[in-house]
Formats: C-alpha cells, sequence, structure tokens
C-alpha cells in the first residue's frame, strides 16, 4: 500500500504549482484553474489525514471544498464572462483603469 | 420555540430576511425594488434586536460547531448597524445608477449571514463555509454596476486575489486537521495544550494567517484594497469596509486566542511586524491620493494596523479595545463614504479632491459631517475615534510594547495630513462653479445622523461600551 506520507507530499507539490501558477501566468481563466488545483491540493491533504485518523469529518470537509469550489466557479466565470463582453479581451495586465 | 435554536437566533433572522426577500423578490412591482430594501432593513434591525436581547446567554448548537456568548452576540452588533447603514444609503443611490435590482438586497443579507455565522463559528469548517457565504456575495455586489468597466475591474481583482486566500486558508486548515485530528477549535486548542509541537500545526496556523491577512487587508495583503474601494459601488465598498473586516476579526481573534493561546510567543511577534507595516504603508500612501475613495482605502488599511496592536497585546483590554474599535470604525467610515455616496452628482461621483473644493459653500452640512468623521478618523476628541485609539495603545503600553505605541502615534500624526488636507479643501478652497447636487434622500439623512450619533456617543461616553467589549472577549479568554 502507498505510504500516507506520498500523498501528502504530492499534495504539497500540487499546492506550490497552484501558487506559482497564480503568480505568474496573465490569463484570468489560467490563474483561476490555478487557484482550483490549490483548493484541490488541500481536498487531497484532507482525505490522506482523514485515512491516518480514521475519522469522516475530514472526507466531508472535502465534499464541502469541492461545493465551494463550484460555487466559485459559478461567480468567477460570470466575471470574467462580464469582462471579457466590455472588453473582448481578456489579460490581467490589462485590468489597469485604475492605478495608484 | 425550540431551545436548541436559541444559539442561531441572530442568523435565523438574516437568513429567514434573506429567503423572504428572495420571494417578495419574484413577485411584482417589477419595476421597483425600494419595498425590498426596507423589508432587508426590518431583518438586520431585527436582528440587532434579537442579539441585544440575548446578551449573557451561552449556548452551542450543531454540536458545538456554532457558539452563542457575548463575543459573537457584540460582533453581530457591529455587523448589523453596518449591514442597516448600508442599507439605508442603498435604495436611493441604486435607483439613481440604474442599479435597482432586487439581487442587491439579497445579496447584502446573504452576506451579512456570512458574517454573522463568521462571529459564531467554533470549527473550521463552518468559519471557512462562513467566509466563503461572505465573500462570493461581496465579490459579486463589487461588480454589481455590470456595464462599467472600473466595478467589473475591481470585481475581477477581488475575486481572483480572494479565491487565492482562500486556498492559503483551506490549505492550513488541511495541515492543522493533519497535526492535530481535529478541525473544532476546542479540540485543537486542546491538543496545543496537551504539547503538540507538530510543525504542520505552525505552518497551518501561518497559512490561515495568510487567509485572513487577505480578508482584513493587512500588508502585505492589501493590494485588492484600493481599486476594489474604488471602482466598487460607493455602498458596497462601505460595507467591505466595516462588515467584512468586523467578521475578519471576529474569526481572527477567535482563531489566535482562545485555540492558539499556546503559541502566543511565536505570533504575537509576527503580528507586531504586520502591524507597524500595515500601518505605516497605509498612511505613507494614503498621502499620495488625490481619489477620496482611494485615498479612506488605504486609510482603511491603516486603521487595520491600529486594530492588530490590540491583538498584539491581547488579554482583555487589548482584545477588548480591538473590539470596541471596530464598533468606532463602522460608524466613522460608513459614515465617510455615505458622504461621498450622497454627494454624487448625475452619474458621477464626487471622488476627487478638487470635487470637494468650497463644499461647505454648497452643502454646509455634508461639509461639516463629512469633517467631523474625517476628524474621527484622525482620533480627535471629543469623536469616537479617539476613545478608541486611546484604549488601544493604552493596551499596547499596558502590555509592555511601548515602540508600537510610539510607532503608531507618529502615524496618527502623519495620517492628520492627509484627512485635514480634505477639511480644507472644503473650507478654504473656492467653490470653481461647481453645480450642487441633489438633496440627500431621508434615508441618506438618516443613516448619516445615526453614524453621528454613534462617534459621538462612543466618543463622549466610551466606558460602558468598552466594559462591554471586555465582557465579550472574556469566554475566549477563559
Amino acid at each position: 500500500m502507498v505510504p500516507e506520507s506520498y500523498y501528502t507530499a504530492l499534495s504539497a507539490i500540487l499546492f506550490t504549482i497552484g501558487v506559482v501558477g497564480v503568480l505568474v501566468r496573465r490569463n484570468p481563466l489560467v490563474i483561476f484553474m490555478s487557484i482550483e488545483l490549490m483548493l484541490n491540493a488541500a481536498n487531497l491533504a484532507l482525505v490522506a489525514f482523514g485515512h491516518r485518523f480514521g475519522a469522516a469529518d475530514a472526507q466531508v470537509l472535502a465534499f464541502f471544498v469541492m461545493t465551494v469550489a463550484a460555487a466559485e466557479v459559478a461567480v468567477g466565470l460570470a466575471i470574467i464572462v462580464t469582462i471579457f463582453r466590455l472588453r473582448r479581451r481578456l489579460s490581467v495586465d490589462e485590468l489597469s483603469i485604475m492605478r495608484w | 420555540m425550540d431551545a436548541a435554536l436559541i444559539p442561531l437566533l441572530p442568523l435565523l433572522v438574516v437568513g429567514g430576511t434573506a429567503l423572504l426577500v428572495i420571494v417578495l423578490d419574484l413577485l411584482p412591482p417589477r419595476d421597483r425594488k425600494g419595498h425590498l430594501g426596507v423589508v432587508a432593513l426590518a431583518g438586520v434591525v431585527m436582528a440587532l434586536l434579537v442579539s441585544l436581547g440575548l446578551w449573557g446567554r451561552e449556548g452551542r448548537a450543531f454540536r458545538g460547531m456554532v457558539v452563542l456568548d457575548n463575543f459573537a452576540l457584540f460582533l453581530d452588533v457591529v455587523i448589523c448597524y453596518a449591514a442597516a447603514l448600508v442599507l439605508l444609503l442603498s435604495t436611493d443611490y441604486l435607483r439613481r445608477n440604474d442599479g435597482e435590482r432586487g439581487e442587491y438586497y439579497i445579496l447584502v443579507l446573504l452576506s451579512t449571514l456570512g458574517m454573522v455565522l463568521m462571529a459564531a463559528a467554533a470549527d473550521l469548517i463552518v468559519i471557512f463555509l462562513a467566509l466563503e457565504l461572505m465573500s462570493l456575495s461581496l465579490y459579486v455586489l463589487a461588480g454589481f454596476f455590470r456595464g462599467r468597466l472600473a466595478a467589473a475591474e475591481a470585481s475581477m481583482k477581488y475575486f481572483l486575489l480572494g479565491a487565492f486566500a482562500t486556498g492559503f486558508f483551506i490549505y492550513g486548515i488541511a495541515l492543522i486537521y493533519g497535526a492535530t485530528g481535529s478541525t473544532a477549535l476546542d479540540r485543537i486548542a486542546a491538543a496545543t495544550r496537551a504539547g503538540t509541537r507538530d510543525p504542520l500545526l505552525l505552518v497551518g496556523l501561518g497559512l490561515l494567517l495568510v487567509g485572513f491577512g487577505f480578508k482584513i487587508s493587512s500588508v502585505p495583503f492589501h493590494m485588492w484594497v484600493p481599486d476594489v474601494y474604488e471602482g466598487a459601488p460607493t455602498s458596497v465598498t462601505a460595507f467591505i469596509a466595516t462588515g467584512s473586516k468586523a467578521a475578519g476579526f471576529a474569526a481572527l481573534l477567535r482563531v489566535l486566542l482562545s485555540t492558539f493561546k499556546v503559541s502566543q510567543p511565536d505570533w504575537t511577534v509576527l503580528l507586531w511586524v504586520v502591524a507597524v507595516l500595515t500601518m505605516t504603508v497605509g498612511n505613507v500612501v494614503a498621502i499620495a491620493q488625490s481619489n477620496l475613495k482611494r485615498m479612506l482605502a488605504y486609510s482603511s488599511v491603516a486603521h487595520v494596523g491600529y486594530m492588530l496592536i490590540g491583538v498584539v497585546a491581547g488579554g482583555a483590554l487589548g482584545a477588548g479595545s480591538v473590539l470596541f474599535y471596530l464598533l468606532v470604525y463602522t460608524f466613522t467610515t460608513a459614515g465617510a463614504f455615505g458622504v461621498i455616496l450622497l454627494l454624487e452628482r448625475g452619474r458621477r461621483e464626487a471622488v476627487d479632491l478638487d470635487d470637494y473644493a468650497g463644499l461647505a459653500g454648497r452643502h454646509p452640512v455634508l461639509a461639516l459631517t463629512l469633517a467631523l468623521f474625517l476628524l474621527s478618523l484622525i482620533g480627535m476628541p471629543p469623536t469616537a475615534g479617539f476613545a478608541g485609539k486611546f484604549y488601544l495603545f493604552g493596551a499596547a503600553v499596558r502590555s509592555g510594547y511601548i515602540w508600537l505605541a510610539v510607532i503608531a502615534v507618529l502615524n496618527s500624526a502623519v495620517a492628520a495630513y492627509y484627512y485635514l488636507r480634505v477639511v480644507v479643501y472644503m473650507y478654504m478652497r473656492d467653490t470653481e462653479g461647481l453645480p450642487t447636487g441633489p438633496a440627500p434622500s431621508f434615508a441618506g439623512r438618516l443613516a448619516l445622523a445615526i453614524a453621528l450619533w454613534g462617534i459621538f456617543q462612543l466618543g463622549l461616553l466610551p466606558a460602558p461600551v468598552l466594559d462591554l467589549a471586555q465582557a465579550a472577549v472574556a469566554p475566549l479568554l477563559r
């Protein structure tokens, strides 16, 4: 059987990829995907820890996180579509009518 | 009524009102939604009265995941005041901006529900869900004026950075769960007292603090604040500045003071640095602003720095003065944004400093009101800002953080410059032939009157409320 530490290590790697993705990418959709990666890294860690403690509460929390992520997708895509309608282009570098 | 439901009463009132407004929104009249604002306001005032009526009671619900104690009730009062002021200011403002839609009131109530739930949450899962309920509603509200690019941009920035912070927050929860085997705050506290020195726990707490840092907008997580405050509708800006900060501080105080009491030496050092950076960056950058909404945004960052001083000082006085300051800050900031909102002419907001030149001649009452709110933000006696700062800095001195208090006082002196500049513009510059705006609506005048009453009540007779605030934090310090 795969040891639990492998799962937590993988989740840490996924989380780091997500953070780096948010910081370096310029397309809001890709940034958003990176954020989803962070949330799913947390889910993986939760499920692995829940397995260690033999308790169900972390597995339940993972479901809550998925639900919240779905709600975030709905709101986030709506905002992105609104911007696209007004602008016809999509890059966070252009979101700069307000400065300092 | 079932006794098990009593701890949930404030939540039930706000949530029930939100559902009621959703139903009423479907009924005629279709073109006017002002009555929904009245219903929403009635619900929030009801929740305020219920919270005051429950004062002193303790209880738990959902197997200890939601608690009722004086701490939650005090913050319920702060949040309900914020929501009520925002609703009073909103109705007329929305109508003037062609944004009168029922969803606005529903979203305001849902985010209020999230804030009230955050104050009452005793489990990291509930804190997470409450935080998301509040934030998701606010993301949408920030972009409520759909046709305006600035609003859409504010909404997008708020959303991306907020969701980023959520990622840190939930990963922190996962690590804390991994170290202690529970998400319930009291069981985590028991595990830390038992001497768990798992590095996972400290890393988890650090990630949690990053998440909170975004929500209360402390440096270095404040980048979204000026853009969101400027682009969002002014009524929503006032709500983000007051309600969401109060909720963020509620959860932060509960987690730090009651759950991570053992690690206090660790997080105190960190928060000391963050507090100094937050107030200094906020105040210094605010000087350079010529847009009043942006200036108030940076000033709100600085005020978060002041409040963090109380968290660092800790104890009943430190934490109590944070709660006191949150109430003061709610009245003052909601009032200041309220004046900006009421001064709007046509579809153009009066946000540039030049728009305020000679305001005393055109709108003597509004100019005087804004001047009083700015004096309270500076911390001039006899306004509430003075009492609030006095208690915060006093708590720092009493806990031995002399330097922190000195830096804070110097910061307040810097802040006086940019607040007084607005007053100088209003009273000592000539009117440049700018047209006078519409007379403020009755609801708007009522909101300003309540906020003014708040800053003088708390400024002239602060001791009773401070006693209540100290009683409110007592459950956390046991």
